[in-house]
């Protein structure tokens, strides 16, 4: 199951729709907007998106780790719009028999989900300025998020 | 034949609008569109060889043809997560 929103996540029924009866392991990947990057102070972040195919990839990606993990649920949520520090940018909750499944399968797509799907955040830093993140893009003078793979 | 391009992020920034019209000869392809877009929007020279092209929500490759009535997008560097 996956799932833009503009909405807060609410991390509590993402972890509910993820449990089954048959999973013996559960595991929750929350991001969340951090206040420091590379020695700047970031006031808040903001998500978009190209929906049709972030839509399409989050299901694509679905579909794979399924296919390589005996998964008995996965839940992808990301949030879109503006937010505040500490607020969860995205929400994966996957389940299987055993917990080797699940942790790798849970890796597997977030990192997955930072190379293919089409969302982008633009970092509001704290002194005024606003900047797209864009790994890799040599305009970014100031790298935003966690490096890429 | 005229493309309407989407563009997101940094590419919408530098164009100032989340879409523009290319003028492109019948049969061309991505890396023309690469091309004419950077003719048009000279603010993404330097950055344009590091997007990604999607035609119709699926990643295409500087070979594929642009099909005149496809949803056509560029797509910079992601940031999701």
């Amino acid at each position: 199951m996956i799932r833009l929103t503009e909405r807060e996540i609410d991390t509590s029924r993402v972890l509910r729709d993820a449990k089954s009866p048959e999973a013996g392991a559960v595991v929750l990947f929350l991001g969340a907007a951090r206040r420091i990057t590379g020695g700047k102070v970031t006031e808040a972040l903001e998500y978009e998106c190209y929906p049709e195919m972030a839509e399409k990839k989050l299901a694509e990606l679905e579909d794979e780790a399924r296919g390589k993990w005996a998964l008995q649920e996965c839940v992808i949520v990301h949030r879109l719009g503006r937010l505040e520090i500490g607020e969860v940018s995205v929400a994966i909750a996957v389940s299987s028999a055993h917990r080797q499944g699940a942790f790798d399968a849970g890796r597997w797509l977030i990192d997955r989900i930072k190379e293919v799907v089409p969302i982008w955040k633009r970092e509001c830093w704290a002194d005024g300025t606003e900047e797209w993140v864009h790994p890799g893009l040599d305009t970014n003078r100031t790298s935003g998020g966690e490096p890429a793979p | 034949m005229k493309i309407r391009l989407r563009l997101f992020a940094v590419a919408k920034q530098a164009a100032g609008s989340d879409t523009i019209e290319l003028e492109l000869p019948d049969g061309a392809n991505i890396g023309r569109l690469r091309q004419a877009l950077v003719e048009q929007v000279p603010k993404l020279s330097g950055m344009v060889d590091r997007m990604m092209f999607a035609m119709d929500a699926e990643y295409a490759t500087d070979e594929t043809e642009v099909q005149p009535n496809a949803d056509v997008a560029c797509i910079p560097p992601v940031s999701g997560g």
